[in-house]
């Protein structure tokens, strides 16, 4: 059913292109009877060292202000630290109250979902604001798979000690383990709302391998695995009645006399109407920060990531956790030019396709870790000049047609129906030819710091919940980690704000940490010109920039 | 010199590279857009557009995020189609025969136009995982419907006013939580978990020193 949408008579590649693709034609026999060398744990410290942009000072600058002063962040999350609110100067009237509820959570993805509905089954009144539609997020895209340590040969103290490895061994222990001792329940969980997991007909999960995992722990639903979760997701939300307030962003969080978090200034991003939400209980789950283009790269993350709950919640107060590691993924898409910095799902790799350079060689095992693959491919395009050339920069290739070699035909469109028909689109058969990758921005893995609650320790009635949250992956994430954490850390969440809601009294509210916050800019002479959070991306042309004189 | 593309969103004349897709092309222009765009990578369905190529009769279907430009292409998007949400209980809608008539009776309706299938921008069979889901066939409707991204442009054309993608959408949650069979490795794991079966070893692995967990790591076997 998969057809090419743009028929192209001649072929999508370029010359050069070509001539490369026949070289790793040429070792694919070969590379079918072998594997590539893994690397020793001394050469990918070595290669991590100067090859991964977070390992440098290049595109960092120094947070001058708040909880997290001294340490450094990429330079567009310092700038978003520095900048004035979005309501500075004005003086809003915070008795004029729009919304009313017991838990407010802020953001649509799969960790504002999972977190409304065991907070509405806890008996609360909860409502979410989304700054685009409900579902428009990260959680919507993932296509790899979740995580979760339920077969026989295989333990949470297994997991824990992949995440531990591959999070360079800073996760926050009290919460990885909180990761891997909800995954069975929260896989469940899921099941029982009737997420379409692959299966074998006895109903036994079918788990594959993935990057840094000692075991085929990930479970999938195609490759559209966060699609269907978030849309059932979506969709329980829906049915339950909870109130979903679309196309509606916080722009700061409100306190109270207290101290304590009471609720959000939202903004209606339609209209610009400025709404306040008074809560007992906030949830913050806005998720990550693709959109702000870290270190300049390309991005597989959704329209609205950009680091808005971070912009916030540091405002009131809350530090943040390994906000300078940025996880790359080894293989955005480098070509065709609109497909730039799309995922090509890790599922590829996991299933056998070995990354190759120009001269058809495979210069890294393609099972290692993301940052350790990212880093491999960067080495290779820009240090030993071995990246194809491709419109604007260098790509490697990822070699597809492996995949059904190795397990059959039809692997390919079974297995990753979503991959096929995007390149399809362009002309590129991937069973037949091979893709052409580049890392691209993936994945906050730093963010809000939690307590084993979920909660924050700087302000009270405030939790966080998925990619918002620093911590649980120390300062990498290893795939399939992260939609789990989205579950797990979501339920948790609404599981706390709820209980915390039940004994609250909202004192009367106030946003004077703002003009706090903002007096510390003016005194440290800090001026970016800009307000923050920035809720989208700027990619509007600026149509006049070559009329005026 | 690039080469430019004549294009006409809500009917007004724009000049855009031609390599660019209907999103960005959009934004080369000038929108900055709020509404129709989400994910910008085919998943959501954020962005269904409508358009029709200079001169013929047939209007195109499509996603704006995952489709170029072409000459003469007059566009119009459609961010947002009223769905007929129902609000049913999960745990008591059963996959019998009659629960897609309790449900969404308007799909015995269809008249078999087959505009759906026709205007679906992922090209689907829509109308043939309607025809699953009207005969009773969850399991078949669940497949068929998989891919969808719920743009909504299939339930704009349709003469019998069905919502599908939300049809495809109860037949898969059905599927996945009635008619396949439960994990019961996911289920025991978890009720082990529960009962405190891995506590004591999580407790070891937890209290080791940093090096020891480091030596575990770098020598863990691997499953082939
Ligand atoms: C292409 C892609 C593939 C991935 N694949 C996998 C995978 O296979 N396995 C895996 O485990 N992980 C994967 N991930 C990572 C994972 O999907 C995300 O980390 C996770 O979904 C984040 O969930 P979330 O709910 O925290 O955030 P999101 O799902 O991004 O949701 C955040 C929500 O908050 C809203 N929002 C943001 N700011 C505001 C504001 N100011 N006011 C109101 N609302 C706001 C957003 O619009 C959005 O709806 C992938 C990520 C991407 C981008
Ligand atoms: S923006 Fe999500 S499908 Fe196009």
């Amino acid at each position: 059913m998969i057809k090419p949408m743009v028929m192209t008579k001649e072929s999508p590649f370029t010359p050069s292109m070509m001539e490369s693709m026949k070289k790793l034609e040429a070792t694919r026999e070969k590379r079918l009877q072998s594997e590539p060398k893994r690397m020793s744990a001394d050469e990918k410290r070595a290669l991590l060292d100067e090859f991964h942009p977070d390992y440098g000072d290049k595109g960092f600058a120094k947070i001058e202000i708040g909880p997290n002063a001294g340490e450094k962040a990429p330079k567009e999350l310092t700038a978003l630290l520095h900048s004035k609110s979005r309501i500075s100067g004005l003086d809003l009237d915070l008795d004029k109250i729009e919304f009313d509820t017991d838990v407010l959570i802020i953001g649509g993805g799969g960790a504002g979902a999972s977190a409304a509905i065991k907070a509405h089954k806890a008996g609360c009144n909860v409502m979410i604001v989304t700054k685009l539609r409900m579902g428009d997020s990260n959680s919507m895209m993932a296509e790899g798979g979740i995580q979760a340590s339920d077969k026989e040969n295989d333990s949470p103290m297994q997991h824990y000690l992949d995440a531990m490895g591959g999070g360079h061994y800073y996760n926050k222990p009290e919460l990885l383990r909180r990761l891997v001792m909800d995954g069975a329940k929260s896989i469940q969980w899921l099941e029982g709302l009737g997420v379409l997991f692959d299966k074998h007909e006895d109903g036994t999960m079918i788990t594959f391998p993935g990057g840094g995992l000692s075991r085929k722990r990930l479970h999938a639903c195609a490759d559209y695995t966060g699609a269907e979760i978030t849309r059932v997701l979506r969709d329980e939300v829906q049915n339950l009645g909870i109130n979903i307030v679309d196309y509606t962003a916080a722009i700061e969080l409100i306190l109270d006399k207290d101290g304590n978090a009471a609720g959000a200034v939202l903004e209606n991003m339609l209209t610009g109407e400025y709404l306040v939400a008074r809560a007992k209980t906030v949830v913050i789950a806005t998720g990550g920060a693709g959109r702000m283009h870290y270190h300049g790269f390309p991005t597989t993350n959704h329209y609205g990531a950009t680091a808005d709950g971070l912009v916030m919640a540091y405002r009131a107060g809350c530090n943040l956790l390994y906000q300078d590691t940025i996880q790359y993924h080894p293989t955005g898409t480098a070509y065709p030019v609109q497909l730039f910095g799309a995922l090509v799902t890790e599922k590829v790799r996991a299933v056998g396709a070995n990354l190759i350079n120009v001269n058809g060689d495979a210069f890294v095992h393609h099972l290692e870790t993301r940052d350790v693959a990212a880093s491999a491919i960067i080495r290779e395009c820009h240090a030993n000049n071995l990246g194809v050339d491709i419109p604007g920069g260098a790509g490697v290739w990822l070699d597809t047609p492996m995949i059904d070699m190795i397990h059959g035909d039809g692997k390919i469109a079974s297995a990753l129906p979503g991959m096929l028909r995007m390149f399809m689109n362009y002309g590129i058969d991937m069973r037949k030819t091979p893709v052409l990758v580049y890392p691209s921005f993936h994945y906050q893995n730093g963010g809000i710091e939690i307590e084993a609650d979920g909660n924050t320790s700087h302000i009270p009635n405030l939790f966080v919940a998925g990619e918002a949250v620093g911590g649980i992956h120390g300062r990498n994430r290893l795939l399939g980690n992260s939609m789990l954490d989205v579950v797990v850390f979501g339920r948790l969440a609404g599981q706390s704000a709820a209980k915390v809601a039940k004994s609250t009294k909202i004192g009367s509210l106030t946003l004077d940490h703002v003009k706090c916050y903002e007096n510390q800019i003016a005194s440290a002479g800090l001026d970016t010109g800009e307000a923050s959070p920035i809720l989208l991306p700027k990619y509007a042309r600026d149509v006049n920039a070559d009329k005026l004189k | 010199m690039q080469e430019m593309a004549n294009v006409y969103f809500d009917g007004k004349h724009y000049q855009v590279p031609s390599d660019l897709t209907i999103m960005t092309a959009m934004e080369y222009a000038g929108y900055q857009l709020v509404r129709g765009c989400g994910c910008r990578h085919g998943f959501c369905g954020a962005c269904g557009a409508i358009y029709r190529l200079k001169g013929e009769t047939r209007p195109h279907f499509s996603l704006a995020c995952q489709t170029k430009v072409e000459e003469g292409m007059y566009v119009a998007t459609l961010p947002f189609f009223p769905l007929n949400n129902k609000n049913y209980n999960i745990e008591e809608t059963k996959p019998t025969d009659q629960v897609m008539m309790e449900i969404f009776p308007e799909i015995y309706a269809c008249v078999g136009c087959n505009a759906c299938t026709k205007s679906c921008s992922r090209g689907l069979n829509t109308m043939q995982y309607i025809a699953y889901a009207k005969r009773g066939d969850y399991e078949k409707c669940a497949t068929a419907s998989f891919d969808c991204v719920a743009c909504g442009i299939c339930s704009a054309r349709c003469p019998a006013n069905i919502s599908h993608c939300l049809v495809g959408l109860l037949a898969r949650r059905l599927t996945g939580k009635y008619i396949m069979p439960p994990a019961d490795h996911t289920a025991k794991r978890a009720i082990d978990i529960a009962a405190g079966k891995f506590d004591a070893d999580m407790a070891t692995l937890m209290a080791k020193p940093k090096e020891e967990i480091k030596e575990l790591y770098d020598n863990r076997e691997i499953e082939k």
